[in-house]
């Protein structure tokens, strides 16, 4: 089913104005706005449910720790993974990376093992590996783009070795908005013995996601970018590879028994969740995921590329546009571009006194910036709530902005 | 005047168009990169410092509209003044940037104030301020190769200190 602009209602923020003007939201792919059922959920499990989790002995902890695994068990349904257990709460996608790289990481990979990543990933995905790297003294293999601007797979191949014990790489790009061919990239990992790990992150909020038709070993997506809380986010990895992982952080929680001097560790999922997790954000992740079903995710994926199209015809008119990643069906709804001779900062401030919020700067992808031959760029990134007009909107100021600017930069 | 007017004077365009001052020193009393990570915008200043005044000062890197004329309306402001007078302006500077108010020696740099009205933007005027103000403290301490300062971590410091200026 379609989606229509009555969609816009259901997030309460898009009713605001900025600078006296109507809110003109283009950046979900950084954030997204959250629907009115996620506060709804959340407001009512602090004033209903409250207390911490797992540890309680009154009816409010039980209710809450109903809710906190009712969300895991959701995730997981809408993930497709075969089980619960495997799922992890974090903070993030970039919490869940970190978690891989430590938990897995420090004990799998050895002096000159190999680590194969894409150019085009977020830091989230190439700090993380940094540190390990350093640490073990291990070694990044970086895999270019292919004149098309998706990932040359023929050079993911030959940067595979029977060193290379992890490719990591994005699902959908946070810059160019292409999909990966993650099924591809999975085959040609597993066949080097390497596992395979996912950053959701741009993903989970546009397409539907099957972690077990993907072929991925581990998955990592962020709650505030499907409409839920910041502060939450998962992890799903397969079980066998989890139920074999030390933990990544100590404390309440995640034991089982503790003396003076040692302690044991609880099963998985616990063993990784130490601490008072983010309980109301997990409850606003259920809430989350719900409304996006109920939308339907292969209906915000057509919408995606429909306004991605639209958007990429539009802004191609304007003169001195540049656009950069591929177009086709794999393109999701992210555009990135530079206006000839304004910074993007200068653009983006332009823009936001008229209302209209987009991105500017290197989108934490310096290396993608590099090889893109720039800086930094704009990006305008669309969801359900986007509309047509508003890329009208876009595509107009953007044609009085250079004007504006003419001769600078 | 438009609100994007209010920001973007006609001065200030007319600097970032023709930036003053740009290229380097040879020789210099300090060389001092500022960076801003959250947009990876990169300005490197030298300054030649004699008997207690600013004899020269130049700028190179790359930025957006208002950290190019901020760093050729600062180099400007300070050439042929005393250090004290350089480290005065920066605290002023901050404070007007910061929404707390104009005095008057700013002068010319008045022009920037509407930047204080778009939070968003403040770290790519006060960039070329963090390195004046590292520069000179480098320079007091003798040395001529500064180490490269971050603004975002200095602004943060900078805004705070502004919201208990203005709440206490």
């Amino acid at each position: 089913m379609a989606i229509t602009a009555e969609r816009r209602d259901d997030f309460p923020i898009l009713r605001r104005r900025v600078h006296d003007a109507p809110l003109v939201y283009l950046d979900s792919a950084a954030s997204a706005q959250k629907p009115e059922r996620v506060l709804a959920a959340v407001d009512d499990f602090y004033r209903q449910h409250y207390a911490n989790v797992h540890r309680g002995a009154h009816t409010l902890s039980a209710e809450a720790t109903d809710a906190y695994e009712a969300a895991r068990t959701r995730v997981a349904r809408f993930i497709n993974a075969p089980d619960a257990r495997s799922v992890v709460f974090v903070r993030n996608a970039t919490e869940g990376i970190n978690l891989v790289a430590h938990a897995w990481g420090r004990r799998a990979i050895g002096p000159g093992d190999e680590i194969v990543l894409t150019v085009a990933e977020h830091h989230a995905n190439l700090v993380p590996w940094h540190l390990l790297a350093a640490e073990r003294g291990a070694v990044i293999r970086g895999v270019p783009l292919g004149s098309d601007q998706r990932v040359d797979l023929d050079a993911l191949k030959g940067a595979m070795s029977p060193r290379t014990k992890l490719v990591a790489t994005f699902h959908v790009s946070n810059v160019l908005g292409v999909l990966n061919p993650i099924a591809e990239i999975a085959g040609i990992a597993h066949e080097a013995g390497a596992l395979l790990l996912v950053d959701g992150a741009q993903a989970v909020p546009h397409l539907p996601v099957d972690v077990q038709a993907l072929g991925a070993d581990m998955y990592a997506f962020s709650g505030h970018k499907v409409g839920a809380p910041s502060g939450i986010g998962a992890l799903w990895v397969r079980e066998d590879l989890l139920a074999t992982w030390p933990p990544f952080l100590g404390g309440g929680e995640m034991i089982r028994t503790v003396a003076i001097d040692r302690s044991t560790y609880a099963d998985i999922p616990m063993r990784f969740e130490a601490g008072t997790p983010a309980i109301a954000e997990a409850v606003g992740l259920h809430a989350a995921l719900d409304y996006l079903d109920e939308v339907g995710m292969q209906a915000i994926w057509d919408h995606d590329r429909a306004l991605a199209r639209y958007a990429i015809e539009r802004l191609r008119r304007v003169d001195g546009v540049t656009l950069y990643g591929p177009e086709g069906d794999d393109r999701g709804g992210i555009v990135t571009f530079n206006l000839d001779g304004v910074h993007p900062h200068d653009v983006a401030s332009a823009l936001d006194v008229r209302g209209v919020a987009i991105r500017a700067g290197h989108h934490c992808a310096q290396p993608l910036m590099g090889a893109l031959g720039v800086r930094s760029t704009a990006r305008a990134s669309f969801w359900i709530h986007t509309t047509t007009d508003e890329i009208d909107l876009l595509a107009d100021a953007l044609g009085e902005v250079r004007t504006f600017f003419a001769g600078v930069a | 005047m438009g609100f994007l007017e209010q920001v973007y004077r006609d001065a200030v365009l007319e600097h970032a168009r023709s930036p003053r001052n740009r290229g380097t020193l040879d020789p210099y009393t300090v060389r001092q990169e500022g960076i801003n990570p959250s947009c990876g915008d990169e300005l490197v200043l030298y300054l030649r410092l004699q008997d207690g005044l600013v004899d020269d000062a130049r700028f190179e890197g790359h930025g957006c509209a208002i950290s190019q004329a901020s760093a050729s309306m600062m180099t400007q402001a300070i050439k042929g003044r005393t250090v004290d007078e350089a480290e005065a302006l920066i605290g002023h500077f901050k404070a007007m940037i910061h929404g707390k108010g104009v005095d008057p020696s700013l002068g010319d740099l008045q022009v920037l104030e509407g930047i204080s009205k778009l939070h968003a933007r403040v770290k790519c005027a006060t960039l070329s301020w963090v390195a004046l103000d590292a520069a000179l403290g480098a320079a007091a301490a003798g040395t001529a190769e500064a180490p490269q300062v971050d603004v975002d971590a200095v602004d943060a410091v900078d805004a705070v200190d502004a919201i208990d200026a203005a709440s206490g």
